[in-house]
């Protein structure tokens, strides 16, 4: 296996978006008929890569060379890499769930009568024999949304089976799934390594990296930072996550002893969410928290832990269905059926994806600013624009926002200055907590470091701050106090001064609890 | 990077003659339908040999369209809001035989007959605004249901013929005028001063804004467009009122023109100044947003087409009374008029863009359009066409004017819901984005993009 020739070689891959580089210089190189895994932090450039492999990026946009079966390859777009063999299934599956399984498997793909209709007899057949290779025994004419996410999944990979396959690449493909599918997708991608597919791994789960790859790239920040061979260098969990969290803290964080933290004001017990769709999945699971005044409470966990679903089903239900729980404020139970009783009761949100959910891009400046608690300025509902002005003018002072008025659209500004308008507008609302959502995703470091020093800010003004992140080091240096939540679960509470990433990174790949019981 | 700080001052002049309509990112867009619409009348006027303008024409002009204005002004709301009302027609319709039957048969004073009206639009809107609010189903289904729903009551109800209307008062509503005090002058003297009293009042709030704005420190626009402004307009209102106080003997600024104002003053004041309008705006900008912000959607999207309906039940009224009588065929067509009013006015088809006043003027282009052919002598068949092409072109300019460089109304509206990676880089063609000094405005997501395409 270590002897067999790389089928693809990625050399000094280097991929500018404006202002900022994705990718500087990453090397992937993968041997035939292994499997590979890419490991990195949320936003470490991992689905940048392989967009660039897979030709979304198309050639041109990119600086390297894509080296495949030997030969440079330049494509331009998807349906190149496919017809070359390397086909992607992306996290979020791109089935269409009111068409069977069969029609899936061959859609923009069908099998032709003489006559140019769809040979449907041919598709059954066909449809069968890629099933049966995949492990999957359901009937083909059974529509996509009838059967589980697992199977889905399959269905995924039969699709890439029909088309040649030779080299899959599969982005986080167990996320969505349970152990036992989990299990089952893990031996099927074993499976087709020993006929010959090559697969590139993406994924989160580094027990199941370490169970399945034959070897691992670790990309920190758009570099390369090594390259490891599973069984020659000894690999095991601790050793990927050093190569992940490993990089130099910068002193960007504003300094913080903790010493105007106060007493217990929010406190949720025994929270369990729903997920909207499928009932049997929670995406919070009998969660308890604490909140002090003063306090930066960070919540750690991977993409897909429940951070975010934990969050907004607390403001005002806005995710899933509240199963069980209860929510106190100083002291006293709150009801919070919706964002107005979620507002009303001092809560604020600052979702991760501000251009979906946090702004209307087509509302100007001041009139975001104000959106969120509006009867503040609208005695008998009629809005007081010149306040209104007066009060985003202010704000545009305060946190520095980059614009000649604040008459300018919202979607003009920089991702920075967006984000400093939706802390604007929740500060507007005079939050007593403060959930800020990945606050710093997207943002140049600049910013960053100024929303660092917004976020302590407000704590030390008294109000409570959940701040939910990916990167550890933005955790470790602007929280008080760090939660772990794996897989809905919240798995760990430790003092910042007391954490490092690697323990943090333990608590947020795994339930230590659910193992030692298991 | 070095012009950045020219190009806003570049394009200063255009923008600060867009906030004659108040500012906003769909400010020059209708900026520019004003314009189309002046050319349109100059146009007309010179090839009708000048019949366009006359006093009898405009007060015709007005008389002929204030119907469907009024339903504008509810429909360019239920668009901002995202939806679409393809039932005012038969609503206006169906209320409007039952204010002929009840006052006709039942014998109601025409005071209660009003009310009535109203009460029919209120309950309509309630029926559909529940089953698009609450229930969920699309305003296209919704309506168009009601559309069938509507037309059909109002022929069961009328037994599909025409009812006479014949209270005096009533009858005013539609074709009445300003009184004539008969003071020996060739003018009208309540339309004059109602056109002064506008033209004053259009002064003193101008300067009111701006010396408020002073006080607070808020840009205002320079002196000189709001001088051009309040004169252009205090001009305009004269020569209307003149032209309107000096057609025939008997005629003068009619009342279905005056409620068409009201009604345009308040609704303006409600979509631009009230907490109400901001919410209308956010929900259809951008509802996952608004629904995270508070704001009650439901509410808002019930409140919608119940105003529509209510609107509508307004505008029957002034038909019926206009042509004295409420027929089975009362109607037809009048939704797709007042939606293509809004969309040549401005409106995004995806919602959370449009103006009451944009819609207007839309509304009047059409309507100059329909009356200068008709003066013209073209015949209704190739009127259509014309009018078609029109709205046809009214919107493809605005959805090429944004493809270069800014953001399409289509593209947003193939992909609604999601912000699209296209509006990543969104520019729009008079004004620069803004650059921070290091040059990092972009950004990038770790999560797969919305739009990638999938094989």
């Amino acid at each position: 296996m270590v002897d067999a020739p790389y089928i693809l070689e990625m050399r000094g891959i280097t991929k500018r978006f404006p202002g900022v580089i994705a990718l500087d210089d990453v090397t992937l190189r993968v041997r035939e008929g292994e499997i590979h895994s890419i490991c990195g932090e949320n936003g470490a450039g991992k689905s940048t890569l392989m967009k660039v492999l897979s030709g979304v990026y198309g050639f041109g946009t990119y600086e390297g060379d894509i080296v495949w079966q030997g030969e440079v390859a330049r494509f331009r777009d998807i349906r190149q890499s496919e017809a070359a063999g390397i086909v992607i299934i992306h996290q979020e599956l791109a089935l269409i769930p009111e068409l069977s399984i069969a029609e899936n498997i061959f859609l923009g793909n069908e099998p032709r009568t003489p006559f140019g209709s769809i040979d449907w007899s041919a598709v059954r057949l066909r449809a069968r024999d890629l099933l049966s290779r995949v492990g999957l025994r359901d009937d083909p004419d059974t529509q996509i949304k009838n059967i589980g996410v697992g199977k889905q999944q399959l269905v995924e990979i039969a699709k890439a089976l029909n088309k040649n396959v030779k080299l899959l690449i599969l982005d986080e493909p167990t996320a969505a799934l349970n152990e036992n599918d989990s299990q089952h997708l893990l031996g099927l991608i074993r499976d087709l390594r020993d006929k010959g597919v090559t697969s590139i791994m993406i994924s989160h789960k580094l027990n199941e990296i370490e169970a399945i790859s034959n070897s691992i790239t670790i990309i920190r920040d758009g570099h390369t930072v090594e390259s490891l061979d599973v069984k020659a260098d000894g690999v095991d969990e601790d050793r990927i996550i050093r190569g992940m969290v490993g990089r130099t803290l910068e002193n960007r964080f504003p300094e913080h002893d903790g010493s105007g933290i106060g007493e217990v004001f929010f406190e949720v017990r025994d929270w369990t969410v729903q997920h909207p769709l499928t009932a049997e999945r929670l995406v919070a699971k009998h969660s308890n928290f604490t909140v002090r005044r003063g306090e930066v409470v960070g919540f750690a966990g991977l993409m897909g832990a429940g951070r975010t679903e934990l969050a907004m089903s607390i403001f005002g239900q806005s995710y899933g269905t509240v199963l069980s729980g209860q929510v106190f404020k100083d002291g006293q139970e709150i009801k919070l059926p919706n964002v107005s009783a979620a507002i009303k009761n001092g809560l604020a949100y600052v979702s991760e994806d501000r251009k979906a959910l946090g702004l209307n891009l087509l509302d100007d400046i001041k009139t975001s600013v104000v959106s969120a608690k509006l009867s503040k300025i609208a005695p008998g509902g009629v809005v007081d624009e010149l306040r209104e002005h007066s009060i985003a003018d202010d704000y545009r002072k305060e946190l520095r926002i980059k614009t000649p008025t604040v008459d300018e659209g919202v979607g003009k500004l920089s991702g920075g200055n967006q984000q400093k308008v939706v802390l604007a507008k929740w500060m507007f609302t005079d939050p007593d907590l403060l959930i800020l959502d990945e606050p710093t995703r997207g943002i140049d470091v600049g910013a960053k470091t100024e929303i660092y020093g917004i976020i302590r800010k407000l704590a030390e003004s008294g109000a409570g701050v959940i701040l939910i992140s990916s990167e550890l080091p933005e955790l470790l240096g602007v929280a008080d106090r760090i939660y772990t939540i794996f897989e809905g679960t919240i798995t760990s509470e430790i003092l910042a001064k007391d954490a490092n990433p690697e323990t943090l990174m333990k608590s947020m790949t795994s339930d230590k609890n659910k193992k030692d019981a298991a | 990077m070095t012009d950045t700080a020219a190009a806003p001052k570049k394009s200063g002049g255009i923008r600060d003659l867009g906030k004659m309509f108040g500012g906003g990112q769909s400010s020059l867009r209708q900026f520019g339908i004003l314009g189309a619409l002046i050319v349109i009348i100059v146009f007309f006027q010179i090839a009708t040999g000048g019949q366009t303008l006359q006093p009898g024409n405009v007060i015709n002009i007005v008389n002929q369209n204030a119907y469907v204005l009024i339903l504008a002004i509810g429909m360019v709301m239920v668009i901002i809001a995202g939806h679409i009302d393809l039932s005012v027609g038969s609503v206006a319709a169906f209320t409007g035989i039952v204010v002929a039957i009840a006052m006709n048969r039942g014998g109601v004073p025409w005071w209660a007959g009003v009310l009535i009206g109203l009460g029919i639009g209120a309950l309509v809107g309630a029926w559909q605004g529940l089953w698009v609010a609450y229930v969920g189903v699309p305003a296209f289904i919704v309506t168009l249901a009601g559309m069938l729903v509507f037309r059909g009551l109002n022929q069961f109800i009328g037994n599909a013929t025409t009812e006479p209307v014949k209270d005096e008062t009533f009858l005013e509503i539609g074709g009445g005028y300003l009184p004539d005090p008969n003071l020996g002058i060739d003018y009208n003297v309540p339309t004059l001063v109602l056109g002064f009293i506008a033209a004053i009042l259009v002064v003193v709030l101008e300067f009111r804004t701006r010396a408020r704005q002073r006080k607070v420190g808020a840009e205002s626009a320079p002196l000189w467009v709001s001088l051009v402004k309040v004169v252009l307009l205090a001009a305009v209102l004269i020569v209307a009122a003149f032209l309107f106080a000096g057609g025939r003997v008997g005629t003068s600024f009619p009342i279905p023109g005056i409620i068409l104002v009201v009604l345009v003053i308040i609704y303006a004041f409600v979509t631009n100044n009230t907490v109400t309008g901001r919410h209308i705006y956010s929900v259809g900008g951008n509802w996952h947003a608004a629904e995270l912000s508070g704001v009650k959607i439901k509410r808002i999207n019930f409140f919608v087409m119940m105003n529509m309906s209510v609107l509508a039940a307004v505008a029957g009224m002034v038909f019926i009374s206009r042509s004295v009588s409420s027929g089975p065929g009362d109607g037809t067509g009048w939704e797709l008029d007042a939606i293509a009013a809004v969309f040549i006015g401005g409106a995004a088809v995806s919602g959370g863009i449009g103006t009451v006043i944009g819609s207007i003027v839309g509304g009047l282009v059409i309507a100059v359009l329909n009356n200068g052919l008709q003066l013209l002598g073209v015949s209704s068949d190739r009127v259509q066409i014309i009018k078609g092409l029109v709205l046809l072109l009214a919107v493809g300019i605005d959805v090429l004017s944004k493809r270069s460089g800014g953001r399409s109304i289509m593209s947003r509206f193939s992909r609604p819901k999601k912000v699209s990676a296209a509006d990543e880089n969104m520019t729009y063609p008079l004004n620069r984005p803004l650059v921070e000094p290091d040059g990092t405005s972009a950004e990038q997501s770790s999560r797969p993009s919305s739009t990638t395409p999938n094989a």
